[in-house]
């Protein structure tokens, strides 16, 4: 495999409402930070590829406004997935192994503000079985909550992990619920959705998020230190959420096999889960121990774009490796109901 | 974007031009072999699964066996009892869901299927719910072929 790098990676603040901007406005500052910071001058990026959502804005094809950010005159070469922008990352590493192009810029964006979200999700479900009963992401997410419970579990480890959640969101500027809760309050709190409290659901969120990939001999040739992406694989699971384990994940556990992600030290892991119980089942997937730092960042639980929260999850790993705070680190990211389908980017500093 | 595109600026008057912005899917689905035989015998008032090369039974049916890709052997009745698997409780339902009181959402594996099935359940109170209780669909009077054919579950032998 080609080595390639996180050279750079840019996110907007995360907000309930980003009325005063569009998709391309948001985007804007995000992608011209990515790509200041990565060294590469622009026109010198070789491959551009975005994740975004039409169900969103309601919208066919609404990613092709979000060009606009990114300038594609004269004509670049251009891709898209209607994923979380982590997609378009993998989907970027697989086109920079082909070895004629070096740099890459991956961008994703979601304004969840647009429309009811967790009503809207539910028209992405199956048509036949599943979106005419409007079964909303918080319900689905619930379900999964109970199967984890039913497992053996208890809402004690929960209350610990949006504990530790919120007290590094509060501590990220990028974040949007800052403030604290202790494991204490959190069991004193109603549910929302029986077993889930509101504090173990998502804010609503705008937002988007960039990164620059860059291969090779070019990489090597930038001043600023780098996360080399060691591995990454993605996997999914059946789409009926009856027909699989909700109390564990095996597509993460799969992919961070492929990745080589399994039994390796870890300091730092970025865990794309928007529910709060989705951290417990994808750390027990990817076995991580007491000396990882998990979701530094504060999560998804405290800021969800959608389509950009899983690549942020990547672009925090890597910037922990960049920074110096982690020698190695793990990005993962979901999609789909009930953790569904997963990607885990294994990366590590030095050369 | 269109919300915005619809908004007037400011003082403008009557003269700037506007659109409604209807959503829509002005689309038909073709349910296929499979999923439409599901939904004509739900009509009848019966409920039949995928049989899979392992012998496993899928319900609701696919056309593939979802493990391994294969095709389906055929579809066989399985019965409109079964057990919740894994359920939550809306308390407060929104306009767009299948039941106007506080209700369960639950996974339910029906006897004879070897998947659950996502559906509503009828009852009280979340604490008449538990992983393991025993549920019957019940039918809506006037069935079209629709998953909402099925009204709900209830416990069985009653709340």
């Amino acid at each position: 495999m080609r080595d390639v790098a996180v050279a750079s990676f840019a996110q907007s603040q995360s907000v309930r409402r980003a009325d005063e901007t569009n998709e391309v406005e948001m985007l804007m500052p995000v992608v011209a930070e990515a790509v200041a910071e990565s060294g590469i001058p622009k026109k010198e990026i070789e491959f551009t590829i975005s994740g975004s959502c039409d169900y969103l804005g309601g919208v066919p094809f609404a990613f092709v406004s979000g060009l606009d950010a990114v300038g594609a005159w004269p004509p670049i070469s251009e891709s898209h997935v209607e994923m979380d922008g982590a997609w378009a990352l993998y989907e970027a590493w697989v086109r920079l192994q082909h070895g004629d192009i070096d740099t890459a810029l991956v961008y994703s964006f979601g304004k969840s503000s647009l429309g009811n979200v967790t009503e809207v999700l539910s028209q992405q479900l199956d048509p036949y079985y599943l979106a005419p009963l409007w079964p909303d992401t918080v319900s689905l997410a619930a379900l999964q909550a109970r199967a984890w419970l039913e497992d053996g579990h208890s809402d004690k480890e929960i209350a610990e992990i949006v504990s530790k959640n919120r007290l590094n969101a509060s501590k990220n500027q990028y974040s949007q619920i800052r403030s604290q809760i202790s494991p204490q309050e959190y069991l004193e709190r109603p549910y929302r959705v029986d077993p889930l409290r509101i504090d173990d659901c998502p804010p609503i969120s705008d937002g988007a998020s960039a990164i620059v990939l860059v291969a090779g001999d070019r990489a090597r040739s930038l001043p600023q230190k780098l996360a080399w992406i060691k591995g990454i694989d993605h996997r999914i699971e059946p789409h009926s959420i009856g027909a699989r384990d909700l109390s564990v994940s095996v597509s993460t556990r799969l992919a961070a096999q492929k990745a080589g992600a399994i039994g390796v030290e870890v300091d730092v892991c970025e865990i794309h889960a928007p529910f709060s119980y989705q951290q417990a089942i994808i750390s027990e997937a990817l076995g991580l121990g007491a000396s990882t730092d998990i979701n530094p960042s504060g999560g998804a639980l405290c800021a969800n774009p959608i389509m950009a929260a899983g690549l942020i999850r990547i672009g925090e790993a890597a910037q922990a490796v960049m920074d110096g705070r982690a020698k190695t680190a793990i990005g993962h990211a979901t999609a789909g109901p009930c953790l569904q389908q997963n990607l885990v980017c294994l990366l590590k500093g030095g050369n | 974007m269109s919300n915005q595109d619809n908004k007037s600026p400011a003082g403008s008057g009557s003269s700037i031009l506007e659109a409604p912005n209807i959503l829509e899917f002005p689309f038909s689905r073709s349910t296929g072999p499979v999923i439409g035989e599901f939904m004509t015998r739900l009509r009848a008032g019966e409920i039949v699964g995928a049989k899979t090369k392992s012998g496993k039974v899928i319900v609701p049916p696919t056309e593939y066996d979802p493990e391994t890709g294969e095709d389906i052997e055929g579809l066989v009745p399985v019965a409109s009892t079964g057990v919740i698997t894994t359920w939550c409780w809306v308390a407060s339902p929104t306009s767009k869901h299948p039941m106007d009181s506080p209700f369960g959402w639950a996974l339910i594996k029906l006897d004879g299927a070897d998947t659950a099935m996502l559906h509503c359940v009828k009852a009280n109170s979340a604490s008449e719910l538990s992983v393991g209780k025993k549920v019957v669909a019940r039918f809506a009077e006037n069935r079209v072929g629709h998953i909402k054919d099925i009204s709900y579950f209830e416990l069985q032998g009653g709340n």
